[in-house]
């Protein structure tokens, strides 16, 4: 005997409502487990504004300060070292800052200083390389130096895949990194007191 | 359904052990799957040395799983605690603790080394072609959850290298255009790699990534055991069926292969154990010296570079620079003009091949997708495209004996590209190294890419109906 034309149409669609409204259960559960991936409040809570004091940069000095757990520089740059940028612009990959950064590069540092018109000297940067997430080392030298070129004019190498960036932190052309470093969110206090990470529209 | 239940009936005076056994039987099929999976499994009579990789990946597995479960008794999946306690309590506290730790650091290094030449193995005597392109793909399967068993233990001691190394690898989902950012976001758990990181990662090493190991590994075994193992000829002993139903070049694994792989055990514990007790950081290659630096992520360190089991394939990513884009390009370009010429494929799918080229020669525009994009989809396709292995190779034989003999210089150029990728990913890059591992990996990209035709091309030996077998 067989059965395999009894099929009864109002168990068979009570069947297919159950396992659709199982199903429904199940993705919302998976949905809960994929969203405890994300920061948490506290994590997020963290990522406040910084205030600075750089009355003890010295030109020619970097001073390093954690802004959502990233190192972000603070370099008081010389006229020589202003000089070497502007030398760089037909080097680097993207001189004006155009492309579209991870964080929104702020208008007042789309130039090849990349800063604020009334501080053009004071460079703030995440010294995070944009490729895969190093920290670049200082190399303020001039000069031939191992690893790169002999023309160098003083800037940063990533240790991690050999990514060279000028005193601006614009990356150099053909480098795997793919942008210069970002810029965040900055303003000064007062002439030597600045806040990292919120400007005149707010927040990051 | 089966028959009705029937109890055994031993004779009242036979040994406890055999009615012990026979009660289970009845009720499990333990005999069964031993004789199965092992003890009545017949295998080909002719294995080399090249067939004890197999049993000795499975011995580091439990030695991994056995060594891991002592050691989490005292880690502590904390940013602030674990650097200290692996180091310090570890290290130096508890008793033995610094042996256990550095069978495990050893282990995860064997473990490699052991399934590159298990996979070797496969390669040279086409292990991987039909009815076994499953248990290869299982394996492939084993060999990315590896991969990812080892890049989350490498986080867990907290040191420099296990930071910026995570933090590297993390930021490669980062590429991804348009859900890149918040992607890595998501799997750090923050801006940067921190205490959340660390937890979920443990929690990936210590349970969901061994659970789907050993579901893998129940997988590759019931395949194999399912088709039967190939052999160095390259043929089916199932085609040679003796008497008493068993083939005639083939003896059962227990204890034929049991003491062949015991013997092999007690080599590669020999050289194991020396490794522990002598060189467990073996130069900086299997334990980083910048991770015994803890983990500080104002600082980059001056030279980061992942454990030397990824080094190849990190290798090819570093190699994808802007120029490099044109070349690969040409590359593409030149591979659909071969297709379209020298296979026998179908219009249809000729053309498709010329449009995916196509797409793929749009999207590596400087103006469309960066190379750090390229970079991470060739480093991806690396490691990928080893499992395709099965469907790239066309050869009328097996195995490597039986090919032309300039073959084996084409495996041999494969081998040292490999090698070469592997040495370089360790080293600071400079311009000629760069140069070097673009041409390892336009090598290595051909060696696969190009299978289809180099496989079947050449005058191929007359294969043997019997395995080669010379009794000791």
């Amino acid at each position: 005997m067989s059965n395999e034309k009894q099929v009864d149409s109002g168990r068979r669609g009570l069947l297919v409502a159950t396992c659709a409204a199982g199903g429904v259960v199940g993705v919302a559960t998976a949905g809960a487990l994929v969203s405890t991936f994300q920061p948490s409040e506290r994590a997020k809570a963290a990522g406040a504004p910084v205030e600075v004091d750089i009355s003890d940069v010295k030109p020619g000095e970097m001073k390093v300060v954690e802004w959502r757990g990233k190192p972000v520089w603070i370099l008081r740059r010389t006229p020589e070292m202003l000089a070497s940028v502007t030398k760089n612009n037909s080097l680097v990959a993207d001189p004006n800052s155009d492309k579209v950064y991870q964080l929104d590069m702020p208008a007042y540092a789309k130039n090849e200083f990349r800063a604020r018109a009334e501080h053009k000297e004071v460079l703030v940067t995440v010294g995070i390389c944009s490729h895969l997430g190093c920290s670049p080392s200082s190399r303020f030298a001039e000069g031939a130096q191992p690893n790169l070129p002999d023309d160098w004019h003083g800037g940063f190498l990533c240790p991690c895949h050999g990514s060279t960036f000028d005193l601006s932190a614009r990356v150099f052309k053909n480098k795997p990194a793919p942008a210069n470093m970002d810029i965040p969110p900055y303003m000064f206090l007062s002439d030597n007191k600045l806040v990292i990470g919120k400007d005149e529209k707010g927040e990051a | 359904m089966g028959a009705a239940f029937k109890e055994t009936k031993l004779p009242a005076d036979a040994p406890a052990g055999h009615k012990a056994l026979a009660w289970v039987d009845d009720r499990f099929p333990l005999s069964k799957l031993w004789n199965d999976q092992w003890g009545k499994y017949y295998a080909p009579k002719n294995f080399n040395i090249w067939y004890l990789f197999g049993s000795l990946a499975m011995l580091i597995l439990v030695l991994q799983i056995v060594t891991g479960i002592f050691l989490t008794m005292h880690y502590k999946p904390d940013a602030a605690l674990a650097f200290n306690s692996v180091e310090l309590t570890i290290m130096r506290d508890v008793p033995w603790g610094w042996l256990v730790r550095y069978m495990h650091s050893t282990g995860a290094s064997a473990f490699f080394i052991v399934v590159y030449l298990h996979m070797t193995r496969g390669l040279l005597y086409g292990s991987y072609r039909k009815p076994r392109e499953l248990i290869w793909v299982f394996g492939f399967a084993i060999f990315l959850c590896l991969m990812a068993e080892a890049f989350f233990g490498y986080l867990l001691p907290w040191g420099q290298m296990s930071y910026w190394g995570a933090q590297v690898i993390v930021n490669l989902f980062g590429a991804i255009p348009v859900i890149g950012p918040d992607l890595s976001l998501w799997i750090r758990g923050d801006y940067v790699v921190s205490d959340a990181t660390l937890n979920r990662f443990f929690a990936f090493h210590v349970i969901a990534l061994p659970l789907v190991l050993l579901g893998l590994v129940a997988a590759h075994l019931i395949a194999l055991h399912e088709v039967g193992s190939n052999n160095p000829d390259g043929i089916e002993v199932k085609d040679h069926i003796g008497p008493d139903g068993h083939p005639l070049d083939a003896i059962p694994s227990h204890p034929y292969y049991t003491t062949k792989d015991l013997f092999g055990v007690s080599m590669f514990l020999l050289i194991f154990t020396a490794v522990i007790f002598y060189a467990p950081e073996m130069g900086g290659y299997f334990l980083e010296y910048n991770n015994f630096v803890p983990a500080n992520s104002m600082q980059t360190p001056a030279h980061i570079a992942p454990t030397w089991y990824f080094t190849p394939f990190y290798s090819v990513l570093r190699a994808t620079t802007a120029d490099f884009m044109y070349v690969l390009m040409a590359a593409i370009a030149l591979y659909v003009v071969f297709v379209w010429f020298k296979s026998r494929l179908s219009f249809k799918a000729k053309a498709a091949v010329a449009a995916i080229a196509l797409v793929l020669i749009i999207g590596m525009l400087p103006q469309v997708l960066d190379a750090k994009f390229w970079g991470v989809v060739l480093f991806g396709s690396s490691v990928v495209i080893i499992g395709l292995l099965p469907w790239l190779d066309h050869s009328p034989v097996r195995s490597i004996r039986y090919r032309p003999n300039w073959h084996m210089w084409v495996y041999v150029l494969f081998g040292l590209s490999f090698v070469a990728l592997g040495y370089l990913g360790t080293q600071l890059p400079t311009p000629a190294y760069t140069l070097i591992s673009q041409v390892c990996t336009l090598l290595y990209f051909s060696f696969f890419l190009l299978m289809p035709w180099w496989s079947a091309a050449g005058r191929f030996k007359p294969v043997p109906t019997r395995v080669t077998f010379h009794p000791h």
